[in-house]
């Protein structure tokens, strides 16, 4: 069954008549993840961002994002707002600027949830504090009363899991989560995620030019070029029998580049 | 957080000295014999050499340079700035009034100034680009690009003479205060309402507003994060307007005829009473070291990571 069907999904800027995706179809079934892969600015970030309705002005978007059968496009921007969060949740790339600087990031923790269920401090503190600790997170009421530059990236990525663990949404939709860390940190990010999804069934739409968490994560995978779907496929198909030119060429980079980092280790 | 306040203004203590320093040496780099201005304000019909010797030891001109700054320092911090040469009066029973008049004004204007800046420029943020925002925009260019003295006398014209609703001058009563005020807050807002916009419009594309939206905050809420981190920009400049309003209503005063800081210097200028010159320069220096102080510390509450740069 599918819990998300995008349908003709178009964007684009409405000042200069630029498409920027052109003609998009798509389904997540529930309970999987759907890998997007491709270049930057391919348009995997702005179609992360559609199916929130998280777009900004001159961008606009037509066709049909079908959540559980609901149009989420025709959906009022109050109505849209509480799926936010609580249906659709997303995690950005960058923790360390998806916080607010000037608050501790136990503010955003305890708006977020108090938007959502209504709970007061002491509700969020045991609830994150649970979450927090089951990604690996020490001290999390410590954590709570920091502000972001006094974490790290790979802490404040595990805290939005952790936030999304809470929110429990029906899709967990990843904008390069691993992007901007380092490559240990990397693998603790991309382990609570393979976590999360084991314990907690969400479908998540992982989104990474890190082709070997994609290959660790999705059963299926989209490869976008220039604003369109060119090649899609279960994981196997396309990492090891794609017929199409693109997706050959960004596996084989993939390829050269852990065959050198493989030989090269070897020789050490 | 304390322990930023205490050493930030322990920092502020030596700057206060090496203005003090500057302020007393340049006005003993006048080429004018303060024994001459002060005999010639007294009417002395025919000044001979034994007077201005006689005038430098009353007034303790003839010690050393080091010395008469110390002396002068410790007075100044029992708030004695010496007498008038022209009036004979104490220098403070002049600029004390004088000060709080323009204080007055100032406070008046600056919470105008604040205010109406942080409205328009969250008005236009969020409506920019579109008509609220052009049209704001538009207007606050013509009023801002008018000189002060004009959009003041047009406004006595209007609202004094012609429908004879408001004094043209004096500072008797609440109504006193509309006028000057208006015109001080039109020149400034102006300007300042652009800094909370700009700042505003960059805060917008920032990742935390992204995901406080996707986690479904409020709208209310995520403006409320975004003239957080905007105003941390405002602060320091308002916390600068401040004494730049303090030191420039000279205008303003003239036209309105507000007993205040402005006309006082003016004419002790011209007169060349230098205790008074003296004091004016000490006291707005030191309102914008105070000030500038004042808005460091607002931002060092606002934004946690400048707490730790001092």
């Amino acid at each position: 069954m599918n819990i998300l069907e995008v349908k003709n999904l178009k964007i684009w800027d409405s000042q200069t008549g630029k498409g920027i995706i052109t003609n998009s179809s798509f389904q997540l079934k529930q309970g999987s993840c759907l890998g997007i892969v491709g270049e930057s600015g391919s348009g995997k970030s702005v179609t992360c961002r559609s199916i929130m309705r998280l777009n900004k002005p001159p961008l606009r978007q037509s066709g049909n994002i079908l959540f559980k059968g609901e149009d989420l496009n025709t959906l009022s921007e109050k109505d849209m707002r509480r799926r936010r969060g609580k249906n659709l949740c997303m995690i950005m790339q960058s923790g360390m600027s998806a916080f607010d600087p000037s608050n501790v990031i136990g503010v955003h923790l305890h708006e977020t949830l108090s938007e959502h269920f209504g709970w007061n401090k002491a509700q969020v503190a045991e609830k994150m504090g649970h979450a927090m600790r089951s990604v690996m997170l020490e001290n999390p009421l410590e954590m709570m009363n920091k502000y972001p530059h006094q974490l790290s990236g790979g802490m404040l990525q595990r805290t939005m899991i952790a936030l999304s663990i809470v929110l429990e949404p029906d899709i967990i939709i990843a904008d390069e989560p691993t992007t901007a860390l380092d490559a240990i940190s990397q693998f603790e990010v991309v382990d609570q995620f393979v976590k999360l999804r084991k314990q907690m069934g969400s479908s998540i739409i992982f989104v990474s030019h890190d082709l070997g968490a994609v290959k660790k994560m999705a059963d299926e995978v989209l490869v976008m070029k220039d604003g369109e779907i060119v090649d899609r496929g279960d994981i196997q198909s396309i990492f090891s029998e794609s017929q199409h030119e693109f997706t050959k060429y960004i596996v084989s980079a993939r390829m050269a580049l852990s065959g050198n980092f493989n030989n090269l280790m070897r020789s050490v | 957080m304390g322990s930023y306040i205490i050493k930030r203004l322990i920092s502020a203590i030596p700057l206060l000295f090496i203005i003090s320093l500057i302020t007393f040496g340049l006005i003993n780099l006048s080429p004018m014999d303060p024994a001459k201005v002060v005999l010639e304000a007294q009417g002395v019909p025919k000044i001979t050499e034994e007077l201005i010797a006689q005038t430098k030891a009353d007034l303790g001109m003839d010690k050393p340079f080091i010395i008469r700054y110390f002396d002068w320092v410790v007075a100044c911090l029992h708030l004695d700035f010496g007498t008038s040469y022209v009036t004979g009066k104490p220098v403070w029973s002049l600029i004390g009034p004088a000060f709080l008049n323009t204080l007055k004004l100032t406070t008046v204007s600056s919470a105008a100034i604040i205010v109406l800046s942080i409205l328009l420029g969250v008005a236009c943020a969020l409506t920019a680009g579109r008509l609220i925002d052009k049209s704001v925009r538009g207007l606050s260019f013509f009023l801002t690009a008018m000189p002060s003295y004009w959009l003041a006398s047009l406004l006595i014209w209007y609202f004094s003479v012609h429908l004879d609703l408001l004094p043209t001058s004096g500072m008797a009563s609440v109504e006193h205060y509309i006028l000057p005020v208006t015109v001080i807050t039109v020149s400034y807002v102006g300007i300042y309402f652009r800094f909370v916009r700009s700042s505003m419009l960059s805060n917008l594309n920032e990742d935390y507003v992204l995901y406080g939206r996707a986690c479904g905050l409020s709208e209310w809420k995520v403006t409320m994060h975004i003239l957080r981190n905007s105003l941390q920009v405002a602060v320091s400049i308002f916390c600068m307007a401040i004494p730049i309003i303090l030191g420039s209503t000279v205008v303003i005063e003239n036209v309105f005829a507000w007993p205040g800081l402005g006309s006082l210097s003016v004419r002790s200028i011209l007169n060349r009473d230098f205790p008074i010159i003296q004091a004016y320069v000490l006291i707005l220096a030191a309102a914008f070291v105070l000030f500038n102080t004042i808005s460091d510390i607002i931002n060092a509450a606002m934004n946690p990571k400048l707490r730790n740069g001092l």
